[in-house]
């Protein structure tokens, strides 16, 4: 019984888990890939018919969209890790008693809402707004220059928008480092920036490694930026999945889309975590 | 987070039976969606529909409303003299922003028969409105109840094409696509669609994302008239519409009209009473056109969902702004065209007692062409194309949705 109990404790354990993963995990993806496959309209109903189809048709319209939001993405990833790179390292290290504190502010504008947050960049970077009317008033830049509905401005709300999934990991990873290794590195003569180079960052690959896949997997599949901030140009595959389903509701060709666009994300991580070196991806990936 | 026995790992996900299971679940899913999804066509209404619908409604005392931004003064004046005189309690949410996106949202619940959370909904002609019709997601309205409907309606609103003898639906207000343009910067009369597609307002131009209201003003200016158009005028005017993307700066959607007083854009497609409210409440002074090639005349309609709970007190609230006095409230306020043409008369006399800057308004909105069109300017206004059917309706919106949303 004793022993009946100790084998059966794991799987009570993952029960919640596990239940919660097929319900909202499993069939809806199923479910996305079975409807990628069908033919139909909503009057006259959808039927599975194997339409491979679906995926070419998808592809060959809106591969510009797709190739765009990888750019983004990792433009957005890029430009996040070179800007939380030196806030998480100073948090860390110089952060002292204030540390939670600091945090707090890295998150302090996810309190108000992600649309609201985009909307003031929106009238922040207007043609006759706060960034640019000075500018334009003093002549630095031509009366017609403007940023909004510009592939930079979708970069820079993209790269705003997700930086605190790039600062806490990168904070949790630096906090980590033992401050003994520090020492020992100088010790041994090392300067501050072999210490660096040699020491705490690649103590602090771990939390690299999962900021970039939290904020390259949202960033690119985000459609908010690319609608508020973006123009006729700049138009983001997670708008296109929007308007298929919504708007359209062509159900085969947004989960047709959807499934390309999962499936790429997917196999892209796998690859990174190779190129990094990385043993186990997952085990990482929960550090 | 990793601190776990590797073994414990092992043990829940390389033990086979448990692999087992896993599989069927997956299989369990698949054989969920490979049934496929039933169609949402049913038969067409029949004449015992309105009886059968309305035996044994009774009226609540209360009624949600759901509404299209700025579709009413901020007081909500006309609901609370719908209350104060009849005891029905009115929650007004003007949650609608677009006809595809509220469809959208309320199609799952009208699919499996359930309340959509409001009685009473305001929704455009045009593919959406077609769809409730034909799928039967609508009450029929019972014309018995609608005695200031039959009194007060203009009959342009009483026999539309989308909906012949308001079987589903009346008019909440009607207005027209045209261009938007803000003076201060195009120091031009503008009068054409071409110059919609003028290189010299290069990056300053809006379209909108909508993809009927983008076809149609490809079409018009080809010379077509988008409620006759086929399937080759639809490519021909995707083509011309191909070719202005590279000046135009943004496929707008309802937030245009700051745009335009800001100088993000300069010109651009435009609904008649949002550039009136604008002017109105910003003191901006923004034009509005009907371009010589032809505006489209668009109209807002009131329906009730059949699932609805209250549909006697929604009933009553759609008869209520019928009424001479109501309609002209609503008018004031949205300056979009009413249906009912006794509030010019209305609007004058209420000029009368207003105050100075009021009347002022009114007098102006009595005589402006926006509000009420002359034959003449009506005669020069088309109708939304038609979808009449879902293939028809995805070849269009393969065509102009990629310009859109490129």
């Amino acid at each position: 019984m004793q022993r009946l109990r100790a084998k059966l404790a794991p799987y009570f354990l993952i029960l919640p888990g596990g239940l919660w993963l097929a319900i909202f995990f499993i069939i809806p993806t199923v479910t996305m890939l079975s409807f990628s496959l069908m033919t139909g309209n909503e009057a006259d109903g959808y039927q599975l018919t194997w339409h491979f189809q679906n995926y070419t048709d998808a592809l060959s319209t809106y591969w510009p969209q797709f190739l765009r939001s990888l750019e983004y993405g990792a433009a957005a990833t890029i430009l996040g890790i070179a800007l939380s790179y030196p806030i998480a390292y100073w948090i860390a290290f110089k952060g002292g008693k204030r540390k939670s504190t600091y945090l707090f502010l890295v998150l302090l504008p996810f309190f108000v809402s992600f649309v609201l947050r985009t909307i003031s960049w929106q009238f922040f970077l207007s043609d006759n707004g706060l960034l640019l009317s000075p500018l334009k008033s003093m002549g630095l830049v031509s009366q017609d220059f403007h940023i909004l509905q510009t592939t930079v401005a979708v970069v820079l709300g993209l790269t705003y928008n997700y930086l605190p999934f790039i600062v806490l990991p990168l904070y949790v990873a630096l906090e980590r480092v033992d401050p003994r290794v520090v020492e020992a590195s100088s010790d041994l003569y090392a300067g501050r920036i072999a210490t660096f180079t040699k020491v705490i960052f690649p103590l602090s690959l771990p939390g690299v490694f999962a900021g970039v896949i939290m904020n390259f997997v949202p960033a690119a599949s985000d459609y908010v930026n690319a609608e508020i901030l973006g123009g006729p140009n700049n138009t983001m595959i997670g708008s296109i999945i929007q308007d298929q389903a919504l708007h359209v509701r062509d159900y085969p060709t947004a989960t047709a889309l959807s499934t390309v666009l999962m499936g790429g994300l997917l196999v892209g991580i796998f690859l990174y975590a190779r190129a990094l070196g990385t043993e186990d991806v997952l085990e990482a990936a929960a550090r | 987070m990793n601190e776990f026995d590797p073994a414990f790992l092992r043990g829940i996900t390389q033990d086979r039976r448990s692999f087992l299971r896993a599989a069927g679940l997956v299989g369990a899913g698949a054989a969920l969606a490979a049934c496929g999804v039933k169609g949402a066509k049913v038969s067409p209404a029949k004449a015992d529909d309105v009886a059968k619908f309305w035996a044994g409604k009774k009226q609540n005392g209360h009624v949600d409303f759901a509404n299209w931004a700025s579709y009413m003064d901020a007081n909500h004046s006309p609901l609370k003299k719908f209350t104060s005189e009849t005891g029905i309690t009115v929650n007004y949410k003007e949650v609608i922003t677009d006809d595809p996106t509220w469809y959208g949202k309320i199609q799952p619940q009208l699919a499996a028969g359930q309340p959509i959370g409001y009685d009473l909904m305001v929704v455009t002609d045009g593919i959406e409105l077609n769809k409730l019709v034909q799928f039967g997601y609508l009450a029929p309205l019972d014309h018995k109840m609608l005695t200031n409907f039959e009194a007060n309606a203009g009959a342009a609103f009483k026999n539309e094409s989308f909906d012949k003898g308001n079987v589903f639906s009346v008019p909440y207000a009607t207005g027209y696509t045209g261009i938007g343009y803000n003076p201060k910067y195009v120091k031009e009369p503008i009068t054409s669609i071409k110059q919609l597609f003028d290189p010299k307002y290069k990056g300053k131009i809006g379209m909108m994302k909508d993809t009927q209201e983008l076809g149609n003003f490809g079409m018009l200016l080809n010379g077509v008239n988008p409620e006759t158009s086929t399937e080759a005028d639809w490519k021909k005017a995707a083509a011309t519409l191909q070719a202005q993307k590279p000046i135009v700066r943004q496929y707008v959607d309802q937030n245009y009209t700051k745009s335009l007083s800001n100088g993000d854009l300069w010109i651009t497609m435009a609904w008649s009473g949002d550039i009136f409210q604008e002017n109105l409440s910003n003191g901006s002074n923004l034009q509005f056109v009907v371009p010589s090639e032809g505006g489209t005349i668009w109209t807002d309609n009131m329906m009730i969902p059949k699932t609805a709970p209250n549909p006697v007190d929604a009933l009553k609230l759609i008869d209520f702004f019928y009424r001479i006095d109501i309609a002209a409230m609503l008018t004031e306020e949205i300056n979009y065209v009413p249906s009912v043409p006794a509030v010019k008369a209305q609007l004058l006399k209420d000029a009368q007692t207003a105050s100075k800057s009021d009347a002022a308004t009114f007098t102006t909105m009595a005589s402006s062409p926006l509000v009420f069109p002359t034959d003449a300017e009506l005669a020069n206004l088309r109708h939304y194309v038609n979808l009449p059917n879902p293939g028809a309706e995805k070849i269009y919106q393969d065509l102009f949705l990629p310009i859109s949303s490129g």
